[in-house]
């Protein structure tokens, strides 16, 4: 079924069932995206998509990556709320995303488009960069396409970490298939595999790692 | 569960039966004795007590038809516990020790003596109350789903059935199709007790009408809020009253299967619940042909595993399926996709609670009490820096005054009141200014706070708002699951900003930088964990900027009780050398002699606030500086200035 609805004051046509994020794709209106596979189920945790939606006069912000199409669903991608969102997310991810005092990749690009302050936080900032910005593509794209659950999530909060996990990560060798995948590039670059070497869950909880 | 225990109920008649038959045996008369076990009496050692009553009893020959002894639920008077009641004459005792057992079981329990000491005494008026309904605690709420708690051992169904438990399911089952028992639940206008004050009606109706089979029931008893603990006193204290709501709700929804989810930390909701559903089934209350009226039902406890935010529903629904408690993007709602993508309807332990009342009573009854948009009473967690803490229930309209001053008391040590957080880590700070605003869903989101699940934790002049702004995100950024950018950055970032602040490290820009991070986690978080953390942020801002700008320019806590911020100093013009301050200091910080003035040697000090609190109110000399200069001590070996006597 086709459904009729507005996306940044043109009227566009998408199929049911479809993102607004998708939608927004065919009809050559580019929405940022951190977290975004195209092969993977929408998981809607970086919030950079998130766009306008109006409805029966009620205006939300929604990420566009898992909202569906409506019909006479009103959609704006940008706007002065929307680039607020997305600079300050920048400038809030930038912190962790960070090498040598810089930014790279899509994360760079995107900070000088919304002219995010990516030092804004620095000052207060004690951590060390992990360089992981949690999008989840890896663990997902393992998960889902690869379908060997080499690397997952493990820890809550700001302990939340990507891993590999050591008794299944030897496929990672030849695999390799998150390397490219990696939005920061900490994979590619920290992944020789010495690492991972006598890792284990169980150091992780206890706090060893 | 005596005789009936193999016996399934399988009609309205048997059912009423029973019930005659367990009144039949009990003498309205005869004296018992219940002992609260909840939570916090239990703390106190409550559960010894019981026992010291049940031996006691027995050692004086009063067991049996004579007298009784039971132990109930949390009663909710837990500043004044152990609390004891004595029926029929409803005689409350408090702060009970065990060596007033034997006392009360010769004086009260055989000869009816009221014994006076251990009453409760009005410390306003200094009168000694008898009764608990007369104790103004008590006498200014209103009772409604909380007041079987004092008559009931959770763990017998008949305590319950003698109540008239039940009758609400007959009458749903058996008189009223599942569409009128929706109806009457709509016309209601019963809103989620939870947080959020969703009409619980039409959440029911879009998990009726929401395709896809089977549909499931979830009763969330996964409260975690600072200081909250309403939902865990129901659960323990009356655990059928929630099942029979979620019963009559199942019937309603057209479900056939429930769950019931109680939190880690929660063991006796978890016992209770487990055996309330035992009993219920062993009677015909769930499972097949549930009082002959066809319809099925089953109920699973799942125990959480000690994540606050697994008390959002899509997160608590992920945990039944097996998997980590993280929210999802549900913009389809639960109702519709929840369990294994099915309609799933999940409701608070306080509203399945209602739903019993609604149907015995009517909805016409239920929308007598209330304002026009908050109907039915709600119960809150009166905690903080309030003479009575404890479990109240009140109507809503209610103003957080009478809540604070009729029921609590008031502010202890003759402080002044200065703000009262509602809605715990997702509510906000209401000033003092709006003391008189009446308690109500809409009244209190209004004020950027919100109802929340009804933690209400009172604060006084000493609290700092910035303090208390970063202990609520602080716990917040322990309790996000870390999924998306917003909630997990923002949060880190705010307790950052925040903690600085209070350790007088504060910058030009903090202000705006919080504000900025706290509108993005509004508009764009994941979950409701992210989009309401940082009400508490926002709130003090709002109603306390001026604290804000003290700490950032002047390096100032005016409550003073930011410790990096504030010296203490010993006034030499008031110390008479006591020396009262120097035995308590726990670091030797302070130094003096007999008749010698005593002063602070500020790098030893740890701020404990001991002196402080020591020093007797008739000298005064322990002062707190923030902001100024700290004055010089006093040369050495400074005499002591005495008042001559006149």
């Amino acid at each position: 079924m086709t459904i009729t609805f507005q996306l940044d004051g043109k009227e566009v046509k998408a199929r049911e069932g479809m993102t607004i994020l998708e939608a927004a794709q065919e009809a050559g209106i580019k929405i940022p995206t951190l977290c975004y596979h195209d092969k993977l189920k929408p998981y809607g945790v970086c919030r950079i998509c998130s766009v306008e939606v109006e409805r029966k006069g009620r205006v939300r912000i929604v990420a566009s990556c898992g909202y569906p199409v409506e019909q006479g669903l009103v959609v704006r991608t940008r706007s002065p709320r929307i680039d607020r969102i997305r600079k300050i997310l920048l400038e809030l991810i930038a912190l962790t995303a960070m090498v040598n005092g810089d930014v790279a990749g899509e994360i760079k690009k995107l900070a000088k488009e919304y002219v995010a302050n990516i030092h804004r936080f620095e000052s207060h900032f004690k951590t060390e960069p992990t360089r992981c910005i949690l999008c989840g593509q890896c663990v997902r794209y393992c998960d889902e396409i690869v379908g060997k659950h080499a690397i997952g999530f493990v820890g809550r909060g700001i302990d939340r970490r990507a891993v590999f996990f050591p008794e299944k990560a030897k496929v990672c060798l030849t695999c390799r298939a998150c390397f490219d995948l990696c939005p920061t590039g900490k994979i590619p670059s920290e992944t020789d595999f010495v690492v991972f070497d006598g890792f284990s869950i169980d150091d992780y909880l206890a706090g060893k790692l | 569960m005596k005789d009936m225990s193999n016996k399934r109920l399988s009609s309205v008649k048997e059912l009423e039966e029973l019930r005659q038959e367990i009144l039949s045996k009990r003498d309205p008369d005869k004296p018992i004795i219940t002992v609260c076990t909840g939570t916090a009496c239990q703390a106190y050692g409550s559960l010894k007590i019981y026992q010291e009553f049940a031996d006691e009893i027995r050692k004086q020959r009063l067991e049996g038809a004579v007298v009784e002894a039971k132990a109930t639920g949390c009663h909710g008077f837990c500043e004044q516990g152990p609390v004891v009641v004595i029926f029929p004459q409803e005689i409350c005792y408090v702060k009970v020790k065990l060596e007033d057992v034997p006392e009360v079981v010769s004086a009260t329990l055989a000869q009816g003596q009221v014994i006076e000491r251990l009453l409760y005494k009005n410390p306003v008026t200094g009168e000694k109350i008898t009764k608990d309904p007369d104790i103004p605690f008590y006498k200014n709420q209103m009772r409604i789903i909380f007041g079987n708690n004092r008559y009931i051992n959770p763990r017998e169904i008949d305590d319950y059935i003698a109540r008239g438990g039940y009758s609400a399911l007959s009458r749903a089952l058996l008189q009223m199709s599942p569409k009128e028992v929706l109806d009457e639940i709509k016309k209601s206008n019963l809103r989620g007790r939870g947080g959020g004050g969703f009409p619980t009606g039409i959440k029911w109706e879009t998990t009726k009408n929401a395709p896809g089979e089977p549909k499931y029931v979830i009763v969330n008893c996964d409260e975690g809020d600072p200081g909250a603990y309403m939902d865990r006193s129901l659960m323990e204290g009356n655990p059928h009253s929630v099942l029979e709501g979620l019963i009559i709700g199942a019937y309603a929804i057209g479900s056939h299967e429930g769950f019931i989810y109680v939190r880690q930390e929660y063991p006796i909701a978890f016992e209770n619940t487990i055996q309330a559903i035992k009993q219920a089934e062993e009677c015909g209350f769930l499972g097949e042909n549930i009082l002959g009226s066809g319809f099925d039902f089953r109920v699973k406890v799942h125990r959480g595993a000690g994540a606050f935010v697994s008390g959002e529903s899509s997160a608590l629904m992920s945990a039944i399926e097996g998997k980590v408690g993280e929210p999802k993007m549900k913009y389809i709602h639960t109702a519709v996709s929840g369990i294994k993508g099915k309609p799933s309807c999940l409701n608070n332990v306080e509203t399945w609670a209602n739903v019993p009342h609604i149907i015995n009573k009517g909805a016409a009854w239920f929308n007598s009490i209330g304002t026009d948009n908050s109907k039915g009473t709600k119960i809150f967690s009166l905690v903080g820096k309030v003479n009575n803490t404890g479990l109240v229930e009140v109507p809503m309209g209610m103003t957080l005054r009478q809540l604070i001053y009729d029921i609590g008391g008031g502010i202890p040590k003759g402080k002044k009141f200065k703000a009262v957080q509602t809605g715990g880590p997702s509510g906000g700070v209401i000033p003092e200014r709006y003391i008189d605003t009446p308690i109500d869903f809409d009244e209190l989101t209004k004020l950027g706070s919100m109802m929340g699940s009804g933690g209400t934790v009172v604060m006084d002049e000493d609290t700092c708002m910035v303090d208390t702004a970063r202990y609520f995100i602080s716990f917040c950024c322990e309790e996000s699951c870390g999924k998306c950018i917003p909630c997990r950055e923002g949060l880190r970032m705010l307790k950052e900003i925040l903690t600085d602040i209070c350790e007088g490290k504060g910058q030009e820009g903090d202000i705006e930088a919080i504000e900025d991070i706290a509108k993005v986690m509004q508009d764009a978080s994941l979950c409701a964990l992210g989009t309401t953390a940082a009400n508490p942020a926002l709130t003090t801002l709002k109603y306390f900027r001026n604290e804000y700008e003290a700490h950032i320019k002047d390096k100032r806590c005016p409550a003073k009780a930011c410790k990096a911020l504030t010296s203490y100093y010993i006034d030499p013009e008031k110390c008479t050398a006591c020396r009262i301050c120097f035995r308590n200091c726990p670091t030797e910080a302070i130094h003096g002699d007999k008749n010698i003035v005593h002063w602070i040697e500020q790098d030893k000090c740890i701020k404990c606030n001991t002196c402080f609190e020591v020093c007797p109110p008739r000298f005064n000399a322990v002062r707190r500086i923030s902001g100024q200069p700290l004055p010089p001590p006093p040369a050495p070996g400074t005499k002591v200035i005495r008042e001559k006597k006149r």
